[in-house]
């Protein structure tokens, strides 16, 4: 795993492992798992698999507007989509450390951590999903 | 759902005010230049109207119009439901009639937003305030998250993409109130900036201005006022079913992402009008991205998935075509003033209905119009009109 300095984005977001994991909510009836786990009792928390397959994607061309995007001035293209966990849920994600052009739906991918500022001294970190075949370290050019 | 002993609630007076820009009037000013244009069509005064549903999105409260057209009392009911506020307006406006509470009555939707893409923000739609904060908070993501997925389950062309944003620009030609009126050809429309992969910028819509106002009557008042009877044979809204995928999902459920608020709303359409998509003359169909035409051709019943790549081949979805899709440029062409893009196309179905269409008539004489919005977080709304 990267060494990382930073703090999350948001508590309860992801495990404090060294192999982050995203916490779902599981509904205590149904058995229903949803990302992130809403506040309140009706959800149990529980940590997601690292693992999975790419479900669909596209490129984020242009600067979010701000508020609400909280991300640095400086914009390059991000990759970003959805990870099926299998026999869990479907996540919404930051793909990094790919190449857009080698982004195929299917392909798979284990769950890391990028700055949301790669240029910020102390970044906050959000969760991405990068191949899991592809580099074990490194941040997102 | 049938007729009461009213008969059908018509639309008896259409008025629009253009779509686009239009820096020198806000978005009330539209909304007053729609009334009264709607007014002088139904034949009527200010002061006949008897109840109003307003919806606007980012141009203020819609019912603060009565400082301006009259203050005859009138109750006024502000609907604020996304895109799908025009179509909320209007569903209200007909359940008024229905009820037999009123005889005529307006629905009448405004806007002006703000250049570039919505700025939604996360507490709007019960979202953690992360989800904003990290980028996720766009409506140009999800679109093409959802057309990225569509195109490879159903074998769907990046040209086919593009085939939808010509024919919008082809027809809006012949569309006064449209904003975008130049053709654009296929290569050039490929070949443009991408905005999310695979869309580029022409085929998506852009935030606009506009306004609409329908008057709609009992059948007995519409034909006191001698106007064609166009029948609001249905008019249907719904949110979304488990197991959709909508704009701003954090996740979705495994399997998930064929289920969704159109399809549930077009079924309930077409049960209440007593007929099938194949009886549709023409339909105006939620085009805010190229691909949402294409995946609502299938959720609102006309054809299979992945029958989209033909019939855009085969121009099947021309004006001459067996059904004819956005006959003024849509939304593409139109751009999106939130409440007032639903009531453009039932406006646009009237003018096709009475056979007012000009370069753009759908011919052999249209008897039934079909109208589809969609909108953030799971909210459709479907019309069908007969005359």
């Amino acid at each position: 795993m990267m060494q990382r300095t930073g703090h999350a984005i948001a508590e309860g977001l992801f495990t404090d492992e060294a192999e982050p994991r995203l916490i779902g909510g599981q509904d205590r009836d149904s058995g229903r798992i949803v990302f992130p786990c809403p506040p309140g009792d009706r959800f149990t928390p529980v940590p997601l698999s690292r693992t999975g397959t790419l479900w669909s994607f596209t490129i984020q061309r242009y600067r979010p507007k701000s508020p609400p995007y909280a991300g640095p001035e400086a914009f390059r293209p991000w990759a970003v989509g959805y990870v099926e966990l299998p026999g869990q849920v479907i996540v919404e994600s930051r793909l990094a450390n790919v190449e857009f052009a080698d982004i195929r739906i299917g392909m798979p991918l284990e769950m890391t951590l990028i700055p949301l500022d790669p240029d910020a001294p102390e970044p906050v970190l959000i969760h991405a999903f990068q191949p899991a075949t592809g580099p074990a370290t490194g941040v997102s050019a | 759902m049938t007729a009461g002993s009213n008969g059908d609630v018509c639309i008896v007076g259409i008025g629009i005010h253009p779509f686009g820009r239009t820096d020198a009037l806000s978005g009330l000013d539209q909304g007053v230049f729609a009334v009264r244009a709607a007014l002088a069509d139904a034949g009527i005064e200010w002061p006949d109207v008897q109840f109003a549903y307003g919806g606007s999105d980012a141009a203020g409260n819609p019912d603060t119009i009565v400082d301006r057209l009259g203050l005859t009392g009138v109750q006024f009911i502000n609907v604020r439901n996304g895109c799908a506020a025009g179509g909320s307006a209007l569903f209200s406006a007909q359940m008024a009639i229905k009820s037999g509470e009123f005889d005529i009555g307006m629905a009448v939707g405004f806007d002006k937003h703000p250049r570039g893409a919505f700025n939604a923000l996360p507490a709007e739609y019960n979202l953690p305030d992360w989800y904003g904060d990290a980028g996720y908070m766009i409506t140009t993501q999800f679109f093409a998250n959802k057309i990225t997925r569509y195109m490879h389950e159903h074998g769907i062309s990046q040209t086919a993409l593009a085939r939808v944003a010509n024919k919008a620009f082809r027809n809006a030609v012949h569309a006064p109130h449209a904003w975008r009126r130049e053709p654009v050809d296929i290569q050039t429309i490929l070949d443009a900036p991408l905005v999310s992969d695979p869309y580029t910028k022409y085929m998506f819509c852009s935030p606009a201005e506009g306004g609409v106002a329908l008057i709609l009557a009992s059948e007995k008042k519409a034909r006191e006022l001698g106007k064609p009877l166009i029948r609001l044979k249905a008019a249907a809204m719904r949110t979304r079913p488990p197991g959709s995928f909508e704009v701003f999902a954090p996740s979705i459920d495994i399997g998930g992402g064929t289920a969704t608020a159109t399809r549930i709303a077009s079924a309930d359409a077409f049960r209440m009008a007593g007929i099938g998509p194949e009886d549709i003359a023409v339909a105006q169909l939620q085009d805010t991205e190229a691909g949402a035409e294409i995946m609502h051709m299938a959720e609102n019943g006309f054809c299979a998935d992945g029958d989209q790549e033909r019939w855009l081949a085969e121009g099947l979805t021309e004006i001459g075509g067996r059904l004819p899709v956005n006959t003024d440029g849509g939304c593409l062409a139109c751009g999106e003033p939130i409440g007032a893009s639903g009531l453009r196309q039932v406006f646009e179905n009237v003018v096709q209905l009475r056979g007012h269409g000009g370069g753009r008539q759908v011919p052999g004489d249209p008897k039934t119009a079909y109208t589809h919005v969609y909108g953030a977080p799971g909210v459709s709304a479907v019309t069908i009109l007969e005359r």
